[in-house]
């Protein structure tokens, strides 16, 4: 065979391997709703402290089996610190930054975004097995980089988890967010 | 027909005084290699929890050593090669000079930029990384520092683009030798592509760390980062596509496989390096999925000028191999010439690259970027692009450029050989590490040894890591001396006295369209448009910036 039909054949492969890759990642994305950050408000990163609301960092249960995480990124800790969610709910993460850039990693799941100073970040997500996972500044943000941790807490669901896999692990806390006062006010 | 990729096969004399000024390039170049390969000695082991940085003299933390990392290899390191190569190439190709005195200028400016980014970076007044991130700010001579080590590539570009607008005018109606086509091609996307950093560093940081403006805008700096920040990789690997191009098939004993094609390919990446910047910024908020949607369609399609490279690669090879007597589907790989360690060196690069392309399309995968996104991941899979691909590639080129340019014989050919293996095998060692490590939630950029979080998976990723690393180390200190003991005390004599240079199959037409594929101003003017799709939506739902961020230096 020639190296020029070779060669038609190898290309005409790469462009049908990129194609069918492509579309997969989008239907992943727009059909199975594994969503990216998206633009969703703006802050002045010198005023987070008194917007709500971040004025109020924490854990807050805002529906039926639905929790909102309103955390704050500085150098270099996370508040909150530790976040306890059950497992199977619907958790939405508000978040941005008072000084530098930072990021927000809960390792071992898909919740990885970046903390901008000026920029909302809202991530939805549901954490399917109880467990417990580190939360990780993973943006350089200053000498004490390493030192900027959290922890996630993914607890036993008061109702069966969707997940027949789930390992039975004893919630040392009875099911419930602290501080679960529900709070509407969302973003900018 | 066979064409050469250079305008007169025989004949070219490199005068003394341009002979200098590359070579000096070149030392430049590797002298910053060397910086960053002790430094990365130093990153490697952090991961294996060996606290050697402690005994670098002057180093202050971890994080400063990371700065010195980045900057030397990442910036200095393929700046002045690809200046210096690539000044080369076209000169030779054309058979026409650049002018020396640019050449001088080129060397004279990237030195300064290198004193005013050091000077900040080695008094901790620049630990900020590569990347610069506002509101972490630096002493304002790191950001002039690199002002002009990019303004030494626009003198590059210039001086390009005078020699071969010289060439032109002499020859009308020749088409551009392939050779200089590539070479000038690189550079055209590099002027493009480094108008963002341009921006943010002159028009926002400087006067910012200078005090003159009080605040930056965070996203937008960011943006214009990585706005240039994913061309920059390109700009790292396109002088050793040319000479993946040009050179490999002559050193193989093949040939290249399409002069056309060969052009398509480094158009394809003039227009579709830069569009492609916001897959960087798949997590970042503030920028919509839909401008990131359209982001990762086109970084898609940068990856197929990459595999028409693989294919002519793979033919020049094998046409190299069949020639020295090799049969059957594999065998001709086997028969190929192991004992050049230019050839070996990169055909050895070729092959981590393979590993790196397939790494890279897994990061430019939107919604699967959130697994890896930031995670050790990613340094792993740099270190099988500009870390071997490049790295070694511009190791095999020295191996003859040096003696070429020194007139000197290579010195200590085992070693050489010996350097690449060990380097290939470490690069490979250690991206496992760091690979395996990224998939499990280590974090990249972190100072391991002193974190305050852990995972007990964790050990094994940063022990292969240290160790691929300390091989990485080792790899390159062979190769270095080989360059010092070439440089200094190489035999006088029978250095090759040419610039090795292929021959085409297909050669290149002088009628039909594919004259026009020559057409600089069209191709340079469909890639702004392509820009100005890519990011006028951005910059018009994001313009006017907000400068609310003051400075903070938390190093």
């Amino acid at each position: 065979m020639s190296a020029e039909k070779l060669e038609k054949i190898f290309l005409s492969l790469t462009i049908f391997m990129l194609i069918v890759f492509l579309g997969a990642l989008f239907w992943a994305s727009f059909g199975l709703g594994m969503h990216l950050p998206d633009r969703v408000g703006q802050i002045d990163p010198t005023q987070v402290r008194t917007t709500a609301p971040f004025d109020n960092p924490g854990v807050f249960r805002v529906g039926e089996n639905e929790y909102e995480v309103v955390a704050l990124g500085f150098a270099w800790a996370f508040q909150p610190r530790e976040i306890r969610v059950p497992a199977g709910a619907k958790v939405t993460f508000i978040a941005t930054a008072l000084d530098v850039i930072h990021g927000f990693h809960v390792e071992g799941t898909k919740v990885n975004f970046m903390m901008i100073p000026g920029q909302i970040a809202r991530v939805e997500a549901v954490f399917a097995r109880p467990g417990e996972h580190l939360l990780i500044c993973h943006e350089y943000c200053g000498a004490g980089h390493h030192l900027m941790y959290g922890t996630v807490i993914v607890e036993e669901a008061d109702w069966t988890p969707e997940d027949p896999d789930a390992p039975d692990e004893e919630p040392d806390t009875p099911p419930v967010a602290p501080d679960a006062t529900p709070d509407g006010e969302v973003g900018a | 027909m066979r064409t050469p990729v250079v305008a007169n096969p025989a004949g070219f004399v490199l005068p003394d005084s341009h002979r200098r000024a590359i070579l000096c390039m070149i030392v430049l170049s590797f002298a910053a290699l060397f910086i960053g390969v002790v430094n990365g000695l130093g990153q490697a082991l952090n991961y294996a929890r060996v606290d050697i940085l402690q005994y670098f003299p002057g180093m202050r933390t971890y994080y400063q050593g990371l700065t010195v990392h980045g900057v030397v290899n990442a910036i200095v390191f393929t700046f002045a090669f690809a200046a210096g190569f690539l000044s080369l190439t076209t000169s030779r190709a054309l058979g026409r000079l650049v002018n020396d005195k640019l050449l001088w200028t080129i060397f004279g400016t990237m030195v300064l930029g290198v004193l005013l980014a050091g000077y900040a970076i080695v008094t901790g007044q620049g630990s900020v990384l590569y990347t610069f991130y506002p509101p972490l700010m630096a002493h304002w001579s790191f950001y002039l520092g690199l002002a002009l080590l990019v303004v030494s590539t626009w003198i590059t570009a210039a001086a390009l683009m005078i020699t071969l607008l010289g060439w032109r005018k002499d020859n009308p109606g020749v088409r551009i030798p392939l050779m200089a086509f590539i070479s000038v091609a690189t550079y055209a996307m590099w002027t493009l592509a480094s108008v963002g950093i341009a921006v943010s560093v002159v028009g926002l940081l400087i006067p910012w760390s200078m005090g003159l403006i009080s605040h930056s805008d965070p996203l937008l700096s960011r943006t214009l980062f990585w706005y240039s920040g994913h061309p920059i990789v390109y700009f790292w690997l396109l002088p050793a596509y040319v000479s993946w191009y040009t050179m490999v098939p002559k050193h193989a004993g093949g040939l290249l496989f399409s002069d056309s094609l060969t052009r398509v390919v480094f158009i394809m990446f003039l227009l579709l390096s830069i569009p492609t910047g916001f897959h960087h910024q798949y997590t970042d908020p503030g920028i919509t999925v839909g401008m990131k949607a359209l982001h990762a369609g086109l970084t898609f399609g940068i990856f197929f000028p990459s595999m028409v490279t693989a294919f002519s690669v793979m033919f020049a090879l094998e046409i190299g191999g069949r020639r020295r007597g090799g049969t059957g589907l594999v065998n001709w790989f086997a028969k190929l010439d192991w004992g050049n360690p230019a050839l070996v060196a990169q055909i050895l690069a070729m092959l981590t690259f393979t590993l790196g392309g397939i790494t890279g399309l897994i990061n430019a995968s939107y919604s699967m970027n959130m697994s890896i996104h930031n995670t050790a991941w990613v340094p792993g899979h740099f270190h099988m692009t500009v870390g071997s691909a490049v790295t070694m590639s511009f190791m095999g080129i020295a191996f003859w450029l040096v003696p070429y340019l020194t007139r000197r014989d290579l010195v200590g050919r085992g070693l050489a050989l010996a350097s690449q293996w060990v380097y290939f095998i470490g690069v490979l060692v250690m991206a496992r590490g760091l690979i395996s490590g990224g998939v499990d939630g280590m974090p990249r950029r972190t100072n391991m040894l002193e974190a305050a979080y852990g995972k007990p998976s964790w050990e094994l990723a940063g022990m292969l890591t240290g160790l691929g690393g300390t091989l990485m180390f080792i790899g390159g200190m062979l190769f270095f001396a080989v360059f010092a003991a070439t440089l200094f005390f190489g035999r006088k004599g029978g250095a090759p006295t040419d610039v090795p240079f292929t021959v085409t199959a297909t050669p290149p037409e002088t009628r039909g369209w594919q004259v026009k594929l020559d057409s600089f101003r069209w191709w340079m003017l469909a890639a702004v448009v392509l820009i100005l799709i890519a990011y006028g939506p951005f910059l018009v739902q994001y313009l006017p910036a907000s400068f609310m961020s003051p400075g903070y230096r938390f190093y």
